[in-house]
């Protein structure tokens, strides 16, 4: 898959910061006023921004609202729907908090469900593509969600839990790599069912339908280097998770907390790249490419 | 929420205009649908197929419906030019017509009233070649000719000599009874809709299809079989299947006994034929005994029977050459590349099918011999073949091997075999014979071309040296029926065998695609001799869109698009008929030019009018016909027939009839073609079915009844053969003996082309094909059509992949014994494993049609052309020998023989030439092209 | 909207015969044809004319290579080359609908065709990604998903003559290798077709439950080869001499 900066960008900021937005609505840090109003306005910078970055790919992001109504079927039109659920929501939480100074708890709790549930959807996305068989299976969404609650923990400062976490995510990531590594092989789809003409003999694309280029070829057929692939993955491996964990363990100071957050961040950017780049869709085989 | 409400019958036009397209030859029948544009103004919005129409009955192809993007396309000229940079360089200045005019008319007035002959005229991909002839005759040059030379020639002129027409415009398979149907050497051809249009009943038969051809792609890819031969070698594995059925009797001796000369008698002193006082071919009568007129009544050819003299029916040297062990399958595999137990296979095949599922159609006929017959018998094999056949120096012998083949097994004109297109099947003895004789300030002695039947019927000048320019109808190829232009820019170059003063081209990209030796071609149009001034001194040249030819002209007449102006496809010429009918068609203006160009054909009328050419002016000396529009209406070859056979007269009389002024509104009322269905009865077994021959001259294909004899042996071939001998007053030159006597064989061998081309260190054939969807260069200009081909690499087997050390992507250099080139490689499976091919024509010159300089047509694209020469090596004995057949001087481009070589990747492919200057500028960077709202 | 209709009145389709396909891409441009100037927006082309040509396509043909196994009665078959168009298969478990949150993307109930409501779309492109088959191209210069339509601006359209009301793409196919029909209907053309030919999904596995239909390439190359003589090739003659006794022998019978 074309890694698009769009589509990394959104998935990692808003990751982060529904991930922060569900510990605020925890009650983690219990904070209130300026401070609170700080955090607030992290979580939403993140969480709005990647959203909005995502509407960057968008052919027509002015209908961006139609988007909203096919919350039955479509996991983007849920994603759309908890998003703004959870951002409303947390948003009357933290104004209880910010002006009034007050917890309301269960309006927090509903908030950190509902952050939570987007990064939830957003896996699903994803998840949901039997297309691309590296995406569709349980780790894509243990992944979103443990990489969201990790950065969130770490965002929010919560030393212990982020340590727990990272390492639960850290997991996660690498069993979405290894076994994703064997999804395609078992997805049952090859050259041989994709033109049905398996029982003839082996297959192998000739000729392309065109010499040129288009948008199907630009948008899923993305060919990283098997080595080039392994060494982003233990970059990213080391940045999202070992430094920060760490770090994390050494000794936290502000200093340090930042710049676990500043390594996690760039892990995580590094994972992003790979969860698209090596995702390989099925219809790369018509051109006889993955 | 609910599903949306569409319109389900939007409007699909404001109007249809019908006309024929040009995107390529095939010329199919095209509804035009026309919108209002922004303007108001009437413009293409869809192309889709005439349903009605004769050739392509609805269905297009990839070019037919990309036409909108040709009309519209960047790189159309604009106006006349005028060079002013160097030739080569591609710097004009536009001029006006008159000015245009004027400066050919400088040209051209003092070659006309000294020695017309000076003039050069060739027309390439020329489908109004009845007038553009017309045009040279009246000039009084004789070096005239059309494409046919460098394209196709061996196939046409063998199967004229043979059986009085060939495949193709000529005749098509019998599609609808046909139960085998084998393919020789054809990747698209002319034919391209009917062929697929008939590939695909015979696929919903379930009928069987054989391909015979190296490369496994298009039709050969759904072939139930595939017959990878070795290139060149089909001649021998025909005359083996040849072998194997006349072994066996598996031949329609009924049918060579009454329609071919297999029963004729072949003197045996002089090898020609037998004949009466009258001059009729002599047969040996099964009744009487005696030597007999084959078309008397009631005769009954033998086979068998020799004359008492001891001179033997042409049957008996076939089986004497035929049967011989050099022939058996066993002998010809290995050269093939064909395991013999697969040729006896094949051959067996062809025998059960031609005889074994014969059957009888209810068609009551009567022949030329009076002889009524209750049924017509089926032979459901049908055969066809184009270029991979007749593109070898051997190829004229090999497409006389096939028709032989066919006819042996009684399939031509047999229902379920092959079927001629009226005005075919025409004996060649009825076709004009070439005409040469130049006389200053007057029309040559005749036609230009036409078929030969004997050395005094060569196109020489009284010393024996050769009249045309091309060097056709001279020994060195004396049944050069289609001309060679090949040779024109080089034997010009050379002044041999005499220097011209005008290059006139139309409608060919002679720097570029339709040369052999590119580069060489290039720097002879662009050479100066020692004072200076060009070798070729002059040059015209009628395009329409911004070529590579164009750069290399000092004037240039800019023609309309094919939907801007009126043509004419003419029984003249090159119809449009089917096997049940006769047919022509028309193009008009459906849309109006916006530019200042002109149909070529129109300027020529203009031109031939101030020239003042006897058919261009009236006897007052004025224009007489106004535009080609006026003379497609008013011309009249012989008396009653015109450019067009339909609505002649008073609109009521077909075929023959005067000049009808709304002729072309009938025909724009009828969709643009015009269509006579042959009668019941007269269908099959036309060359001697007296129903289809009465009609034939009924509507003016013939003025007399034409019944005739195929000729399995071709007797004009022993004519020159015996002047080779040293018989007769016209001899060829000493150097040319050998090679006369041995080519101008009247019963049909094979030679080996490869040891001319140095097969020995050059082991590998490279190919070319022609891609389905690209005409040859015209394509690239189409916005659509070249995102599908918009650069080629040199696809090579898997064993010289795995040989070279290549693999997909990597790049080779590819040398002949001319040049070199370094392309792109891919691996293709199923080619056969000494061959490799391109797409042919997609390489681009940078600057031309309108293209980007970084066109990957021009960047990764690539021209074969630059490794084939139209000379063969020199041997040394100061003569050039040219790379065509000797026979007919069909170019020889499939015989190129190369080397590979793997080489890093370059920047670009190589020869990598300077951009030329485009006329017309660039195109526009995106298209989101929509006529209505 | 992007639920799919629980069963549609009618499963219009196409079958494509692998068998009779040359590979000529008629039924590619004669789409891109009427598909620029009809439903929605343009087919539009990026650098039209320039170094990196790219535009949008409905229906587009690949041709593959395939190599048979050996076997001890063919130790070396040929590969083939097999043409292969491919254009939306209107799935009945259409993935690319139900993933569209818009709406944009919908079955149609009365014939089970998939259409995309260009003026609902979004450009998310996320239907494409849903759709193993690359049936879906986003258009550069409109930014909205293009797919094939069935032609359904011609299929039922009472401006076009009867024999017309059908795709362009099969209208146009000189070999004949398209068919249009109602695979509900087990008496269609295509119904009959699927069932005579053995006519099967492209990546089954994948649950789409495609429409459309492929028809498999006949098998190729079986011609027996025979050793010594074939059947029908049994010698009347040796030499010349034996050949023209054989042939008055034999005109007698005539
Ligand atoms: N390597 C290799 N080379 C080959 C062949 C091969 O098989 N292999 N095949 C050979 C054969 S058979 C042929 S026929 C030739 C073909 O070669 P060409 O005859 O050169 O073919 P085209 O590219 O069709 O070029 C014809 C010219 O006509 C122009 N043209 C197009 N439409 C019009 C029009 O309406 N009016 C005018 N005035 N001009 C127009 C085009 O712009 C182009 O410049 O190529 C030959 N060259
Ligand atoms: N789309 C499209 N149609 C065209 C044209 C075009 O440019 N584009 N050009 C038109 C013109 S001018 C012409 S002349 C015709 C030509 O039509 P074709 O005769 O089909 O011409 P080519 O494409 O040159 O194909 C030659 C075929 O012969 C095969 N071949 C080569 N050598 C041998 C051999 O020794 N033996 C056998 N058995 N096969 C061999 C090649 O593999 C190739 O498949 O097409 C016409 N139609
Ligand atoms: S075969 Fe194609 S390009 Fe040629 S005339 Fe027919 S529709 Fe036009
Ligand atoms: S038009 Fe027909 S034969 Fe040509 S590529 Fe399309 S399906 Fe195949
Ligand atoms: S082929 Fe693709 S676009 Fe068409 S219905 Fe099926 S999934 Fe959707
Ligand atoms: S691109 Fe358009 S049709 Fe496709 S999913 Fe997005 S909104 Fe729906
Ligand atoms: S049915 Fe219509 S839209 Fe679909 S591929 Fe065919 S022509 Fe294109
Ligand atoms: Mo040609």
């Amino acid at each position: 898959m074309h890694p698009a900066p769009s589509v990394i960008i959104f998935t990692t900021l808003s990751g982060l910061g529904f991930g922060l937005l569900t510990f605020l609505g925890l009650g983690l840090p219990d904070v209130t006023g300026w401070t609170a109003f700080w955090f607030f306005v992290i979580g939403y910078v993140l969480a709005v921004g990647g959203l909005s970055a995502s509407a960057f790919h968008l052919g027509h992001p002015e209908r961006a609202l139609k988007a909203f109504t096919q919350w039955k079927t479509s996991w983007l039109s849920r994603e759309a729907v908890t998003s703004v659920a959870a951002l409303l929501t947390m948003a009357l939480y933290g104004a209880g908090l910010v002006f009034f100074d007050t917890a309301w708890q269960p309006l927090g709790w509903i908030g950190a469900a509902l952050s939570l549930l987007t990064v939830f959807t957003t896996s699903m996305i994803y998840t949901q593509m039997k297309t691309v068989p590296r995406w569709h299976m349980v780790w894509t969404p243990a992944h979103f969600l443990t990489l969201s609650l990790a950065g969130g923990a770490l965002l929010a400062g919560q030393a212990f839990a982020s340590i727990f976490l990272l390492l639960l995510a850290g997991m996660t990531t690498v069993a979405m790599w290894i076994i994703g590594d064997t999804r395609f092989a078992r997805s049952g789809t090859d050259m041989a069912t994709a033109t049905g003409l398996g029982r003839i003999g082996t297959v192998k694309a000739f000729e392309p339908p065109h010499t040129g280029t288009n948008y199907l070829l630009r948008e899923f057929v993305h060919v990283v280097g098997r080595k080039h692939g392994r060494k982003l993955r233990l970059i990213a491996g080391l940045l999202a998770f070992v430094v920060p964990i760490l770090l994390m363990l050494l000794l936290v100071t502000h200093v340090t907390a930042a710049l676990a957050i500043l390594s996690h961040v760039a892990g995580v950017f590094a994972a992003r790249w790979l969860f698209f780049a090596e995702a390989e869709h099925v219809v790369g085989l018509y051109y006889g490419k993955r | 929420m609910a599903q949306p409400e569409l319109n389900l019958s939007p409007k699909v036009s404001d109007e249809v205009r019908k006309t024929t397209c040009y995107m390529c030859a095939c010329r199919c029948g095209i509804n035009v649908h026309m919108k209002d544009g922004p303007d108001g103004k009437k413009r293409v919005a869809y192309i889709e197929g005439n349903r009605d129409h004769p050739v392509n009955k609805g269905v297009l192809c990839a070019k037919g419906s990309a036409g909108i993007m040709q009309v519209n396309a960047p790189s159309r000229l604009r106006a006349p030019l005028k060079r002013v940079g160097e030739r080569g360089s591609g710097e004009f200045e536009e001029i006006s017509w008159d000015e245009a005019y004027a400066i050919a008319e400088g040209w051209l007035r003092p070659i006309r009233e000294t020695d017309p002959s000076k003039l050069a005229f060739f027309t390439g991909r020329d489908q109004s070649q009845s007038f553009t002839s017309f045009w040279a005759q009246n000039f009084g040059t004789p070096n005239y000719a059309a494409h046919g030379g460098f394209c196709s020639v061996n196939m046409a002129a063998a199967g004229i000599y043979t059986m009085g027409g060939a495949f193709w415009e000529f005749g098509q398979p019998d599609w609808d009874h046909t139960k085998l149907f084998l393919l020789f050497g054809v990747a698209e051809d002319h034919d391209s809709n009917p062929i697929k249009m008939g590939l695909g009943k015979i696929k919903a038969r379930g009928a069987k299809v054989i391909g015979v051809n190296p490369i496994r792609s298009g039709y050969n890819a759904i072939a139930d079989e595939w017959v990878g031969i070795t290139p060149g070698t089909d001649g021998l594995f025909i005359l083996s299947l040849v072998h194997c059925l006349m072994k066996a009797g598996r031949i329609d001796l009924d049918y060579l006994a009454r329609w071919t000369n297999a029963p004729v008698l072949v003197d045996k002193d002089t090898g020609l034929i037998l004949r009466d006082g009258d001059g009729k071919e002599l047969v040996i009568d099964r009744v009487t005994g005696e030597p007999t007129a084959f078309d008397k009544p009631g005769v009954r050819p033998d086979l068998s029977a020799t004359h008492p003299d001891g001179h033997k029916p042409v049957l008996h040297l076939m089986a004497e050459r035929y049967l011989s062990d050099d022939y058996a399958p066993e002998a010809v595999a290995g050269r093939c590349g064909i395991p013999a137990p697969r040729i006896r296979a094949i051959a067996s095949e062809l025998a059960r099918v031609a005889f074994e599922e014969s059957f009888e159609l209810p068609i009551k006929w009567t022949d030329f011999r009076g002889e009524t017959h209750e049924t017509m018998t089926a032979r459901p094999v049908s055969m066809h073949a184009m270029r991979g056949i007749s593109a070898h120096a051997n190829g004229f012998q090999t497409c006389r091997a096939l028709h032989v083949l066919q006819i042996l097994l009684g399939t031509v004109e047999a229902p379920g075999g092959f079927r001629f297109k009226p005005p075919y099947p025409k004996p060649s003895r009825i076709h004009p014979k070439p005409h040469c004789k130049v006389t200053p300030g007057e029309p040559l002695d005749g036609p230009h071309l036409g078929f030969v039947h004997g050395p005094e019927d060569l196109a020489l000048r009284e010393d024996g040296s050769p009249a045309r320019i091309d060097k056709a109808y001279t020994w060195e190829n004396p049944m050069s029926a289609h001309g060679l232009m090949h040779m024109v820019i080089s034997n010009a170059h050379a002044g041999d065998p005499y220097k011209i003063d005008t290059l006139f081209m139309y409608m060919a990209n002679m720097s570029w695609n339709s040369s052999m030796n590119t580069t060489g071609t290039m720097k002879m149009l662009t050479d100066k001799d020692e004072n200076g001034d060009y070798v070729i001194p002059h040059i015209i040249y009628s395009d329409a869109y911004s070529s590579e030819m164009v750069a290399y002209a000092d004037l240039i007449l800019p023609d309309t698009t094919y939907l801007e102006r009126h043509d004419c496809i003419s029984l003249l010429d090159r119809p449009i008929c089917e096997a049940d009918a006769a047919a022509d068609a028309i193009r008009w203006p459906v849309v109006e030019p916006d530019r200042d160009v002109k149909g070529f054909q129109s300027a020529l009328c203009d031109l031939g009018a101030r020239l003042g050419l006897p058919g261009f002016v009236n006897e007052d000396g004025s224009q007489r016909y106004a535009d080609y529009g006026d003379y497609i209406t008013n011309h009249i070859r012989r008396p009653g027939i015109g450019p067009l056979a339909g609505w002649r007269g008073n609109g009521e009389s077909h075929g023959r009839g005067e000049a009808n002024p709304n002729q072309i509104d009938r025909y724009i009322e009828n969709g643009g073609f015009f269509v006579a269905h042959i009668p019941e009865g007269a269908e099959y077994m036309k060359p001697w079915n007296a129903a289809y021959q009465d009609w034939a001259v009924e509507i003016g294909l013939y003025d007399t009844v034409q019944p005739y004899l195929f000729t399995l042996y071709v007797e004009p071939m022993q004519k020159f053969r015996r002047a080779a001998e040293g018989h007769g007053p016209i001899q060829p030159p000493d150097h040319l003996r050998d090679q006369v006597a041995r080519n101008m064989d009247p019963l049909p061998f094979w030679s080996d082309p490869a040891p001319a081309n140095l097969a020995a260190d050059y082991p590998i054939t490279a190919l070319t094909q022609r891609p389905m969807a690209m005409y040859h260069s015209w394509g690239s200009q189409n916005a659509w059509l070249r995102q599908l081909h918009g650069h080629n690499p040199l696809y090579v087997p898997t064993k010289l992949m795995r040989d070279h050390g290549l693999k997909d992507g990597d790049w080779a250099r590819v040398t002949s014994r001319h040049g070199e080139i370094t392309v792109p490689v891919m691996e293709m499976a199923a080619l056969n494993e000494n061959t490799v091919w391109t797409w042919n024509a997609i390489g681009k010159r940078k600057g031309a049609w309108a293209l980007d300089k970084d066109a990957p047509e021009a960047t990764k694209g690539f021209l074969l052309n630059h490794l084939i020469h139209e000379l063969l090596p020199s041997k040394g004995d100061g003569h050039r020998w040219s790379n065509s057949d000797p026979i007919t001087g069909q170019a020889a481009w499939f015989d190129l023989k190369v080397r590979l070589e793997k080489v890093p990747a370059p920047a670009e492919s190589k020869p990598s030439l300077p951009p030329i200057k485009s006329p017309v500028g660039k195109g526009p960077k995106d298209l989101a092209w929509k006529v209505g709202q | 909207m992007t639920q799919l209709p629980a069963q549609t009145q009618k499963k219009l389709g196409l079958v494509i015969d692998l068998d009779t396909c040359v590979g000529c891409h008629a039924c590619v441009i004669s789409c891109k044809g009427w598909n620029t100037e009809n439903y929605g927006a343009p087919l539009s082309d990026q650098d039209a004319y320039g170094a990196n040509p790219s535009g949008t396509f409905l229906n587009r043909v690949h041709s593959y290579s395939v190599q048979p196994l050996a076997t001890s009665a063919k130790p070396h078959p040929a590969a083939q080359t097999i043409h292969f168009p491919k254009s939306c298969l209107h799935c009945e478990d259409a993935p690319c609908v139900t993933v569209c949150p818009t709406g944009a993307s919908y079955k149609r109930t009365e014939d089970g065709i998939v259409l995309v409501n260009e003026s609902d779309c979004i450009g998310c492109g996320l239907c494409a990604w849903a759709c193993p088959y690359g049936a879906r191209e986003l258009d550069a210069a409109e930014g909205v998903m293009k797919k094939c339509t069935l032609c359904v601006d011609r299929i039922y359209n009472e401006n076009l003559p009867e024999v017309d009301r059908t795709p362009a793409c099969v209208r146009t196919c000189p070999a004949g290798a398209r068919h249009f029909g109602d695979f509900a209907d087990p008496e269609s053309n295509v119904s009959r077709l699927t069932a005579e030919r053995g006519g099967l999904d492209l990546m089954p596995e994948q649950g789409t439950k495609p429409v459309n239909k492929y028809l498999p390439p006949r098998p190729k190359d079986e011609m027996p080869e025979f050793d010594v003589l074939a059947p029908y090739l049994e010698p009347v003659a040796e030499n010349p001499g034996g050949f023209i006794g054989w042939l008055d022998r034999a005109l007698e019978k005539l």
